[in-house]
């Protein structure tokens, strides 16, 4: 079998919720050993609850949103109120090449584990601090989740209808930030390849949003504009929006860009006196009066099946696609073809559907080799095989509540 | 011969004194348009690498015709998209549907250690530039293919906008949160978000195989789906069907903890507290009002089941202060609480400010302006300003004449042709 483009490489994470845990996930899936520090005092409530739906967890073991959050990875448990547990975990940090954090800033020096005291142990060290709003300023203590984050960095703002107030984000918010953290780790594992030294590296969340919307900030330097919510209307490009199709909550997204595509959908509405119509000739012409063409086109499609719509759209040029809940992706044809849904088998949960890792590697694929750790898992492994501890150490830290 | 050596010198005179970077070194080719392949170099070019963007000749990437511009009057070098997302790159015309622009394409690609592309499936191939043909001059390459379905399975062909991103990906279905009311429609991310998204995802993949060609010195071919990088955002969401036949909707579920957006006096708030520390501190900011205490307020099972009621009793309170006071007062007792922030509060932000995340630049069009940076400050491989957005076409001679070797009269031939 082939292995990840990361093999190699061991990173031990000091993370908890979604953004930390989904940032090292994403480099596990490229093959590196990724260890993660918990404990029985303060669980990660993803082990215990999920924020999506309020589903509770009946124990730490059984939670498949920490399962698809924490693929891949081995679990060690460490009392980190104890000081031989800190002593501990500076040992399993001795042994790796990154270590990537997410705990309010100033905790982790606190433990006697930030970063100018973990670069001792070890030169080299990579270690990413994440946060909601950085290591310094005057909001640098400031807590978070995905949805302050997504409020924070500007996309919430801007996210809804045009008459109502702005979106409400959950985790996805905080995927783009673990996305960001990995993307940042690999960069500095780049330079260490060629360079031979480690560095801190300081990631806000609020900011790893902020960046996506570029452009949004770049209306408001150039022309003071506020760009506010505006539903799914498309910046001077129309038709741009979602249409009702026949069905319970089916829609389907149209969106013409070009004369050619926008000649392609009257003729699949057998419209083509619309073509030539004055007041939707031209691209300014068809943007100016959009509503009125939304009208037309919801006429077209709200009898109709959101599937058969997108591949007559599709043939014809146009770019269309159905709105899919989490019911419609798992039974897409094209998601199942593509194999974005796996299936991995659980001790404690059983089969439990996670996705795929998004990227066809040639040489050396990103992979899903094991269900997410059960807590302390690897206690054995990491402090025995590891660190070369005996079995009856590990046994009497374990019953000392150091291991624990 | 000669021209290298100048080629170096200049490189060193452009970086002497200045810190070492990331990706310093790293050669990448960008054949895309519009926003993910842009942006997935760009986080590239912004950590040192040295990235070429290939556009068409004379129309240019048509994220130069996209807003914003300066009053709103189009320019094909004015268009602040196109200069966020391109900053720190180099620029280049070329067509390499035509013979010699082929050949100038595989002397680029000989030369580079990464190669962007985001064509339809197959064009590449259809070209001679597929993967294959390209290892076949450099097997040290690394090329990413970023598709909106991918280049694989049914959709494979069909086109995709960010728009239809956001909606075949289970994100727009999911928005606006709350939605009052199931008949309205779903709606997509704000601004390019769902295209930006994909871009970053690739990123990923790219350094990854990056660090796997400095230990084996070889490249490999990278498919991904932008359908797949926006599903792989929303994996918890994606599977509670697959696995509980629960099909979340944007109007929200009866198991939510109460909060979400608020309106305030001047705006909107946005309140989460899975903690009950949390709740109790948003309780104090609130002064502890009596139906605090009541037994539907016990604990978040019971508050779940209450939250319409309790987000009209904090509604109340949150209606009669300002985001300011309320993000103040609330993060000082650690209450998970923060306004929502329009550009105009970004650009203003005191934090962003005192990170140093808006940088001040200067584009030959555009004159200075401000524009963010990157949300990693990195210890060893700092953020800076290289050079502005390219100007169409600007880089053609120091690409063509200085490194490829092409004499001007050359280039003049073919610009006439069309090849450049």
């Amino acid at each position: 079998m082939k292995s990840g483009p990361l093999e190699g490489v061991r990173l031990t994470e000091f993370t908890s919720a979604w953004a930390g845990p989904y940032a090292t996930c994403l480099l596990g899936f490229l093959g590196a050993e990724i260890i993660k520090v918990e404990s029985r005092m303060r669980l990660d409530h993803s082990r215990n609850l999920s924020f999506s739906t309020g589903k509770r967890f009946s124990g730490p073991d059984e939670s498949e949103v920490f399962n698809n959050l924490n693929l891949n990875k081995k679990s060690i448990t460490l009392n980190l109120k104890e000081p031989r547990a800190i002593d501990l975990a500076k040992k399993v940090v001795g042994v790796s090449d990154v270590v990537m954090e997410n705990m309010r800033p100033g905790v982790m020096p606190r433990l006697g584990l930030g970063y100018e005291t973990l670069r001792e142990i070890k030169p080299d060290l990579i270690y990413l601090s994440s946060s909601a709003c950085g290591q310094k300023g005057p909001e640098r203590e400031y807590v978070g989740y995905a949805p302050t984050f997504a409020a924070l960095g500007g996309v919430s703002y801007i996210t809804g209808y045009e008459d109502w107030p702005p979106s409400n984000f959950m985790g996805a918010i905080d995927l783009r930030s673990a996305t960001t953290a990995a993307a940042s780790i690999l960069a500095a594992l780049v330079q260490k390849q060629r360079t031979g030294r480690g560095q801190y590296i300081d990631m806000a969340s609020q900011e790893s949003i902020a960046v996506l919307i570029g452009d949004v900030i770049l209306d408001y330097v150039m022309n003071q504009r506020v760009q506010t919510r505006k539903g799914n209307k498309g910046y001077r490009i129309a038709p741009h929006n979602c249409y009702r199709c026949s069905g319970e909550d089916k829609w389907i997204s149209i969106a013409v860009a070009t004369d050619q595509e926008w000649e392609g959908l009257c003729r699949t509405m057998d419209r083509p006196d619309l073509i030539t119509n004055k007041r939707f000739a031209a691209p300014e012409d068809r943007y100016k009066n959009q509503e009125e063409l939304d009208r037309i086109i919801s006429e077209w499609t709200r009898d109709k099946e959101s599937y058969e719509l997108m591949a007559h759209l599709q043939a014809a040029g146009v770019a269309a696609t159905p709105t899919l809940s989490s019911k419609g992706l798992f039974k897409d044809p094209h998601v199942r073809d593509r194999g974005v849904f796996l299936q991995v088998e659980h001790p404690a949960i059983g089969n439990d559907w996670v996705i795929a890792p998004p990227w066809r590697l040639s040489e050396t694929p990103a992979q899903i080799n094991r269900h997410a750790p059960l807590l302390g898992e690897h206690n054995e492994y990491v402090f025995g095989e590891l660190l070369g501890m005996s079995s009856v150490e590990i046994k009497r830290l374990e019953q000392e509540k150091v291991i624990y | 011969m000669e021209d290298e050596t100048i080629n170096t010198s200049e490189v060193d005179k452009k970086t002497k004194g200045l810190p070492e970077r990331a990706l310093d070194g790293v050669k990448v080719l960008e054949y895309c348009s519009l926003v993910s392949g842009p942006y997935c170099t760009k986080t590239m070019a912004d950590l040192g690498a040295e990235v070429i963007k290939i556009e068409p000749p004379v129309d240019g990437d048509p994220a130069r015709r996209m807003p914003p511009f300066p009053e709103d009057k189009p320019h094909p070098e004015k268009s602040g998209l196109f200069f966020y997302l391109n900053t720190n790159k180099q620029g280049i015309t070329l067509d390499p549907e035509t013979p010699e622009g082929k050949q100038i394409f595989l002397k680029l690609a000989r030369d580079a250690d990464i190669l962007v592309e985001d064509l339809p499936p197959g064009d590449m191939e259809r070209m001679g530039l597929g993967y294959k043909d390209l290892r076949a001059i450099n097997k040290g390459l690394i090329v990413m293919s970023i598709t909106p379905f991918g280049l694989t399975g049914p959709y494979r062909d069909y086109k995709g906008r960010a728009l239809n991103m956001s909606h075949a990906s289970g994100q727009a279905y999911l928005l606006p949160l709350l939605s009052p009311h199931a008949d309205r429609p779903p709606v997509k991310v704000g601004g390019h978000t769902s295209d930006y998204d994909p871009g970053l995802v690739a990123v990923v993949a790219v350094l990854a195989a990056l660090y796997w060609k400095g230990i084996s010195g070889r490249g490999q071919h990278i498919d991904m789906s932008k359908q797949e990088a926006l599903i792989s955002m929303q994996r918890v969401e994606s599977v509670t069907y697959a696995n509980d036949e629960v099909v979340m909707t944007r109007t929200g579920n009866k198991t939510r903890m109460p909060g979400g957006v608020l309106p305030c006096k001047d705006g909107h708030i946005v309140v989460i507290t899975p903690e009950e520390h949390q709740w109790n501190a948003l309780m104090t900011l609130i002064g502890n009002p009596e139906w605090s205490k009541e037994p539907w307020c016990r604990d978040r099972e019971a508050r779940a089941q209450h939250a319409d009621a309790i987000n009209k009793l904090l509604t109340e309170w949150t209606t009669q202060h300002t985001k300011e006071e309320i993000f103040r007062k609330g993060q000082a007792l650690s209450c998970p609480v923060s306004p929502s922030q329009s550009a105009e509060d970004l650009m203003k932000s005191e934090q962003l400010k005192d990170r140093g995340f808006f940088a001040e630049v200067t584009h030959p069009f555009l004159g200075p302006l401000k524009m963010p940076t990157s949300a990693s400050r990195f210890a060893e491989s700092p953020w800076r300003f290289e050079c502005p957005a390219p100007l169409l076409g600007e880089s053609n001679e120091e690409i063509y004449c200085e490194r490829l070797g092409y004499r001007k009269e050359e280039l003049e031939m073919l610009k006439t042709k069309g090849v450049i």
